[in-house]
């Protein structure tokens, strides 16, 4: 119930959508905001055809051509056999459309492309039994000029999951960040959302408040944890 | 009222502008903090219609120093101190689940003994948190006995930890591979004598505080949050597990050694804010019994650290690790590239997710009990800002 008077309220109050466009407008600026060093603006530029292609592992940024880490992973000693069928249920359903990034003991991470997002995550809480999200962190790759956001969901309500953390990651083109929102399929993620929004610039579609969160309220520069932003002094 | 509107239409027919009373008119706006000294340094801002609080906007922030981004400019050692400053009352905690993240990320091993005085230390800090948390709680539902004593008795731990680490709050005690220093001589008969002690302090707490009628009937059956909602919600911690949810890291995922040590995860089902201001009670009487365990099983002598290289780095990958802090899960998500400095540390912190709750539970809430539901929260507003 107070979910829906929040949700009535915001649309309701024309200041927070003035803020909202206030913010919207500070985040085209910080897209276009060239950094410092030019040189690595122009690796920026010249990277930004690859951006269609499918999310590659994270972790294989400077070393080797992408897929070697995937390689590296699944050649790890018996991965367990409960994670296994976990992933299994879901490469199973979705074929190609979910990657399997890697599968540890307790910990699982799939990738997927941001259009197929919203029907995995409904999988994963509907079929799976992963109930709520931990946390969403995102991370900048000005390197492959793209933004992961990953997704840490748990399960409370299935005691077999209770270790387990799914990570969900999803990758969105720098200079136009937008991704769609997971609000209604997990509330939890209400707040990590908006702070990935106001730290790393992308826009959630279908969020009700893409606004500052944490940062001050006169705050006029880039998304602080793009790697472009540098710490004055350092 | 057909007068009324007769009237009104009457008057608009003859050329006359009415306005009637919007809702609007009708509400507060109030915001509470981020100098009142109920809230923290935490902002939120409530509409009041009457005594009653229809809509509620956390507005944190106030001590954001972004942790995460500081982080990107030391290596994995040089992080420890900055990283525990979020929540120095509970500093061994926050820095535990780092801990654990950079070992899994560098392959580094803890030797036995390191584990048990980490998991002790870790125990010991928790009670430190609680008891202040307790004794917030306690002053503001106007108990101010429930302020002196927890005050008072948290002294012991913060001594016991101060001959543990060498610093009485910010310990900076846990490392990747184990802790700074050994136990000192006696420590375990002195941990022992003050566990003793403090059980039955915790008797008296449960006569003065929880059982007394005042305290009952200001907080039981205030702000409720169901199983479903808190499930919903993502909530963590006593938050949780006063809702009915068994859920404790220690348990679900055991790191170290708490896969050796036998407790029980204490929960309640009345979800309202006095379990909530419960289960941490109830949590402080098992932690002393996980003390005790964990005492009598620690081996006698052995390395307590691994010896570190200058500059521990590892091969690309992630890692997210999780603790059980004095406000629920503490996760540590750390990407590195490879070199000594982390590429992205994200914290995931027990008050963050801890506060979607907030503007649930205080809409509809009155006013008045507005300290009773958030404090009893378990919210630490400095932890969930970073």
């Amino acid at each position: 119930m107070s979910s829906e008077a929040d949700q009535n309220n915001n649309r309701n109050n024309n200041c927070m959508i003035i803020s909202n466009e206030f913010n919207k407008n500070t985040i085209d600026t910080a897209t276009t905001f060239s950094p410092p060093n030019s040189r690595q603006h122009l690796a920026v530029v010249s990277n930004s055809s690859s951006s269609s292609r499918p999310p590659s592992p994270p972790p294989a940024r400077t070393v080797g051509p992408p897929g070697s880490s995937t390689a590296l992973r699944t050649k790890e000693p018996e991965p367990p056999v409960f994670e296994k069928g976990i992933a299994g249920e879901i490469s199973a359903n979705f074929g190609q459309m979910v990657q399997i990034i890697f599968i540890k003991p307790l910990r699982i991470k799939v990738a997927v492309e941001p259009s197929n997002i919203i029907k995995v995550a409904t999988f994963l809480r509907d079929n799976l039994g992963f109930d709520h999200a931990e946390s969403v962190a995102g991370t900048d790759y000005p390197k492959e000029d793209q933004i992961e956001v990953i997704y840490h969901l748990g399960s409370y309500s299935r005691e077999d999951l209770a270790g387990q953390v799914l990570s969900i990651a999803t990758r969105t083109n720098r200079d136009d960040a937008r991704l769609p929102t997971l609000i209604n399929i997990y509330k939890s993620v209400e707040y990590h959302e908006r702070e990935t929004f106001e730290m790393l610039g992308v826009y959630f579609e279908g969020h009700p408040r893409n606004e500052r969160f944490l940062l001050p309220e006169d705050w006029a520069d880039i998304p602080p944890l793009r790697k472009e932003f540098r710490i004055k002094g350092r | 009222m057909e007068d009324l509107e007769d009237r009104i239409n009457e008057s608009q027919k003859m050329g006359m502008q009415i306005i009637k009373e919007s809702d609007d008119d009708r509400l507060m706006t109030l915001s509470v903090g981020p100098q009142h000294p109920g809230s923290g340094h935490f902002r939120f801002v409530v509409k009041l219609d009457g005594d009653y609080i229809v809509h509620c906007d956390p507005d944190p922030g106030y001590v954001h120093r972004g942790e995460e981004k500081m982080t990107e400019y030391r290596n994995f050692i040089q992080n420890i101190p900055h990283l525990e400053r979020p929540v120095i009352h509970d500093s061994t905690n926050i820095t535990y689940s780092y801990s654990l993240a950079v070992e899994e990320l560098t392959g580094i091993e803890v030797p036995r003994r390191g584990q048990f005085i980490r998991a002790i230390a870790s125990e010991l800090n928790r009670q430190v948190y609680t008891l202040y948390w307790l004794a917030i709680y306690g002053i503001f539902l106007g108990h101010s006995t429930m302020f002196m004593w927890p005050t008072g008795d948290r002294e012991l731990f913060i001594d016991l930890l101060e001959a543990l680490t060498g610093a009485r709050v910010t310990h900076a005690f846990n490392i990747p591979g184990g802790v700074r220093n050994d136990v000192p001589n006696g420590f375990k008969d002195r941990c022992l004598r003050q566990i003793s002690y403090y059980e039955k302090r915790l008797k008296e707490y449960e006569d003065i505080f929880y059982n007394n009628p005042l305290v009952r009937q200001r907080t039981e059956g205030v702000g409720i949050l169901t199983k479903e909602d808190a499930i919903r919600l993502g909530v963590t911690g006593s938050v949780l597990r006063a809702s009915g949810v068994p859920y404790d890291i220690r348990k679900a995922e055991p790191y170290d050694v708490y896969n050796e040590i036998d407790f029980k995860v204490q929960y309640m089902k009345t979800a309202d804010s006095f379990a909530r201001a419960y289960v941490p009670f109830l949590d402080m009487r098992e932690s002393c019994h996980i003390l005790r365990q964990l005492l009598d099983k620690m081996p006698e002598a052995g390395e307590v650290r691994a010896k570190l290289q200058a500059n521990p780095r590892g091969p690309p990958g992630e890692a997210y690790r999780r603790v059980e802090s004095g406000r629920g899960s503490l996760g540590y998500y750390i990407i590195s590239d490879g070199t000594p400095k982390p590429y992205r540390v994200k914290i995931s912190v027990g008050s963050f997710r801890n506060m979607l709750a907030l503007p649930h539970l205080l809409v509809g809430a009155k006013m008045g009990d507005m300290p009773v539901i958030y404090w009893a929260l378990n919210y630490w507003p400095v932890e969930a800002d970073r």
